[in-house]
């Protein structure tokens, strides 16, 4: 089979976006690096979420709580960040939240082998409740929130250099840790043992790979990616927290990350396009299209969802053993 | 057979010791008080029935259990068993009755999981491993694609990647739980050759096994097992095969089924070339047709995987066809539910108990009436009758003799023997015109086997048309009156039981054609 033909779909909607967002932009330069820049900052909570998703499923446990480590950490970072002033500590102290959720996470589901659906639902419940409760209104951040960084003679390119080349610290990290995750997950030993584990975990403890260790690793890990777009939200895009900031995009991450075929690259397409169909949302809005019917305009999203799920993507194969807890006797 | 060649000096501490095992699960005592010595360079073979206790036994030697109370000792010193890895550590592999083998992996990703080859720390060397793997395949004449990706490959195939996965780890003892179960005659006969070789190089072998044929073919000594206890120790040449069976069972069994000329009649069951797919979408029967007579044993051979589940769930009303017709005693059964074709007077009984042949959680009563609960009398307007329904499932645990405390116990909580037992009461208490035996004594004793097979021959004598499915070839070979042989979804050949002996079945079932 040929590239032309065993992709056409891919081809066919990416000539059907570029041709939708010129026309959207009604041809203008500034208005489609709009939209682009857009997409690109819409993406990015999904798929630092949706690469939380895959290092926990690729190891066999739903985390169905992103929603509320992506919460929680975004609390956790802003007031660390607004009392010391520091965004680098911010940022680290949203990762550690991510993590020890993580962690909390896998001594649920792994240690006391509870149901994952519950245990993940009992965090995003508990998020709610807490950064609720905890939350005071005046807080800002001293310094502003992180900075944008322009990369030398590149940000000046057309389009490209502004969508891709002036972005803030953490969007970088999050486009550079889409490679990183690929080649970890298929080309190093932890990514065999995380996949041999999410997909027949007796096997892999008969070939002496500790399962235990390995979810508690990876639910960690993904925790941290998860905390990593908390501080994203709560520091880079809006620079406050703001009650239920996440909104929901913990579990479009997880239809991101399906959609993606628990592949980071492929979770990383996935979350463009749903960030694309919020941008063009906006674009519509701004223009006025449609004003009459702003509700038909909220929908596009998500009937870029269904559309996309039904009918270009053929039947994902999920890792054989995620929600099930595993013992040894 | 030459036993004694490989027997090394007495004078070394054993390969792999098991001293005063005890292993308890709740109230059942799996193991007790079991002693176990293997040489290097010896294959020991661990014989017992199913629930003897030998695969107990075998997952406290690779360190899956931990045993309540005994140790085990590598070349004659105390070791402590906590995990696999432990076991992987003092050179034991193992090769899994249920493979351990991750399907979407390949064949070298399986063999180097958790010992793999890097190029720098953590960086998997995906091709130093294939390479590796395809040195050591030729080296033990285990050859395999290492890079094939392992759900593609067939059952023997697949076994040959798990002993090669322990060899990768340079075992010295090998534990092989039950291996020639998934094999055809050929595939076993090699297998043995090349346990043999293995031994020769002084590899200490523990083979478990039920089939007493191979334990004299290949064994150096034998430890039967029976009831979680060693009950003896002895070698091929001091022991036959009855002498084996006596041991394992506590009795003398028959191990030949006593059956009568068969007297078949008119056809029941006719299939026309019939084609089906499997869950992957892969055409799994693929243009079979065969008929089956009333009084006739009809023995489908082959080995797993060649259309066998596929055939039997297409006419059992499981699974759709894409096209061929079934037909019943004349009349297009294709496309009808289950419910209707067992009402047309088919008894199934299905290769997996557990998943279609039970519910588990519900009774034994509630099991026995599964296929005429909705009926009169055990139904009326929609109303359960419990009292026909317990006097029903008395009758058929007393016929039947089926071995439970009472009919109200969850059928999950029978012996294998016993489920299969409810199974076989449920379908041929009904008075069935066509039975589908798909694997019937997969995994059940010696008895329980004995009166699955009597039930069989019985419902032929009374003039049902019996289609038999079974991967073991001497049930096959002792049940069935004419047998055809399965291979790629298509019957390669049908003839009279005694025109066919094994080793031609064996040819059939592996490539298809009898050309030697």
């Amino acid at each position: 089979m040929s590239m032309l033909t065993r992709y056409r779909w891919w081809f066919a909607t990416a000539a059907f976006l570029v041709a939708f967002t010129l026309f959207t932009a009604e041809f203008q330069q500034p208005q489609t690096t709009a939209v682009l820049a857009a997409t690109l900052r819409q993406s990015t909570p999904l798929v630092l979420g949706a690469l939380c998703g895959i290092l926990c499923e690729r190891s066999g446990v739903i985390n169905i709580g992103i929603e509320g480590q992506m919460l929680m950490s975004a609390f956790a970072g802003f007031v660390v960040a607004s009392s010391t002033g520091d965004l680098l500590l911010g940022v680290a102290a949203g990762i550690g939240c991510g993590m020890l959720m993580g962690a909390f996470l896998a001594f649920l589901s792994v240690s006391l082998q509870s149901d994952q659906i519950i245990a993940g639902t009992v965090m995003n419940i508990a998020a709610i409740g807490l950064t609720s409760f905890f939350f005071q209104q005046g807080r800002s951040l001293p310094s502003g929130k992180t900075s944008m960084i322009k990369m030398g003679p590149l940000a000046d390119l057309p389009v490209v250099g502004r969508v891709f080349f002036s972005n803030r610290p953490l969007t970088y990290i999050t486009l550079l840790l889409v490679p990183v995750l690929w080649y970890a997950l298929f080309r190093t030993t932890w990514g065999l043992r995380t996949r041999a584990v999410g997909e027949h975990p007796s096997a892999a403890e008969t070939a002496g790979v500790s399962v235990v260790r390995i979810r508690y690793m990876n639910l960690m890990l993904g925790g941290g990616l998860a905390g990593l777009a908390g501080a994203y939200l709560s520091l880079e895009a809006v620079g406050s927290f703001e009650r239920l900031m996440t909104n929901g995009k913990g579990f479009v991450a997880l239809a991101v990350m399906i959609f993606g075929r628990w592949n980071p690259v492929g979770a990383w397409g996935a979350a463009l396009l749903f960030g694309y169909a919020n941008a063009v949302q906006t674009q519509f809005q701004f223009r006025g299209w449609l004003a009459d019917d702003p509700q038909f305009i909220g929908m596009m999203p998500f009937i870029v969802t269904i559309v996309v799920v039904a009918g270009f993507v053929g039947r994902a194969r999920p890792p054989a053993s995620i929600g099930q807890p595993y013992s040894r006797e | 057979m030459d036993n004694t060649t490989t027997q090394s000096p007495t004078s070394d501490p054993p390969a792999l010791e098991a001293v005063g095992i005890s292993k308890r699960f709740d109230t059942v005592v799996a193991n007790q008080d079991v002693n176990l010595r293997v040489e290097k360079g010896q294959i020991h073979a661990l014989l017992g029935e199913n629930g003897a206790g030998k695969s107990t036994l075998v997952n406290i030697l690779f360190g899956l259990y931990r045993a309540d109370e005994g140790e085990v000792r590598v070349n004659g010193a105390p070791v402590r068993m906590d995990s696999p890895h432990d076991a992987i550590d003092h050179h034991i592999g193992m090769v899994h009755q249920h493979f351990q083998l991750v399907p979407v992996l390949t064949v070298a990703e399986n063999i180097v999981l958790g010992h793999e080859p890097t190029r720098a720390r953590g960086l998997l060397d995906i091709d130093r491993a294939a390479t590796e793997v395809g040195e050591l395949g030729k080296r033990f004449g285990l050859e395999v694609d290492p890079r094939a990706t392992v759900e593609d490959l067939p059952v023997g195939m697949q076994q040959r990647v798990e002993i090669l996965r322990a060899l990768y780890r340079k075992a010295d003892v090998l534990i092989l739980d039950e291996p020639t179960a998934v094999l055809t005659p050929q595939e076993t006969d090699h297998l043995l050759e090349v346990l043999r070789g293995l031994a020769a190089e002084g590899v200490a072998i523990v083979f478990i096994t039920h089939k007493l044929r191979e334990v004299l073919a290949v064994a150096d000594r034998v430890t039967v097992m029976r009831g979680g206890r060693v009950v003896g120790s002895t070698t091929p040449a001091e022991t036959d095969q009855a002498g084996l069976a006596e041991m394992m069972v506590g009795r003398s069994v028959v191990l030949r089924v006593a059956k009568t000329e068969a007297r078949p009649e008119a056809g029941v069951l006719e299939i026309r070339d019939l084609h089906v797919r499997d869950d992957r979408d892969r055409p799994a029967v693929d243009g079979l047709s065969l008929e089956v007579r009333a009084g006739e044993i009809f023995g489908i051979a082959g080995v797993d995987g060649n259309g066998q589940r596929e055939l039997v769930e297409a006419m059992t009303g499981l699974r759709m066809s894409d096209s061929g017709s079934i037909l019943l005693e004349g009349s297009d059964i294709t496309g009808c539910t289950p419910r209707q074709i067992s009402e047309l007077g088919v008894a199934h009984i299905p290769e997996d108990r557990e998943k279609h042949g039970l519910i588990g959680p519900h009774s034994i009563a509630d099991n026995l009436v599964l296929n005429r609960y909705f009926r009169v009398p055990y139904a009326r307007r929609g109303l359960r009758q419990h009292d026909a329904i317990n006097d029903e499932a008395e009758r058929l645990v007393a016929d039947y003799d089926i071995r439970t405390e009472s009919i109200r116990a969850p059928a999950r909580s029978l012996s294998g023997g016993n489920k299969q037992k409810v199974i076989t009461a449920r379908e041929l208490s009904r008075g069935a015109r066509l039975l589908v035996a798909s694997q019937p004594t997969r995994g059940i004793d010696v008895g329980s086997i004995e009166f699955v097979h009597q039930q069989i021959v019985g419902q032929r004598d009374n003039g049902v048309a019996v289609l038999l499915i079974s991967a073991e070839l001497d049930e096959i070979l002792s049940l069935s009156d004419r047998i055809g042989v399965i291979f790629k979804g298509r019957l390669v050949a049908i003839a009279d039981a005694a025109d066919l002996d094994r080793a031609a079945i064996g040819r059939l079932m592996t490539a298809g054609t009898d050309a030697a």
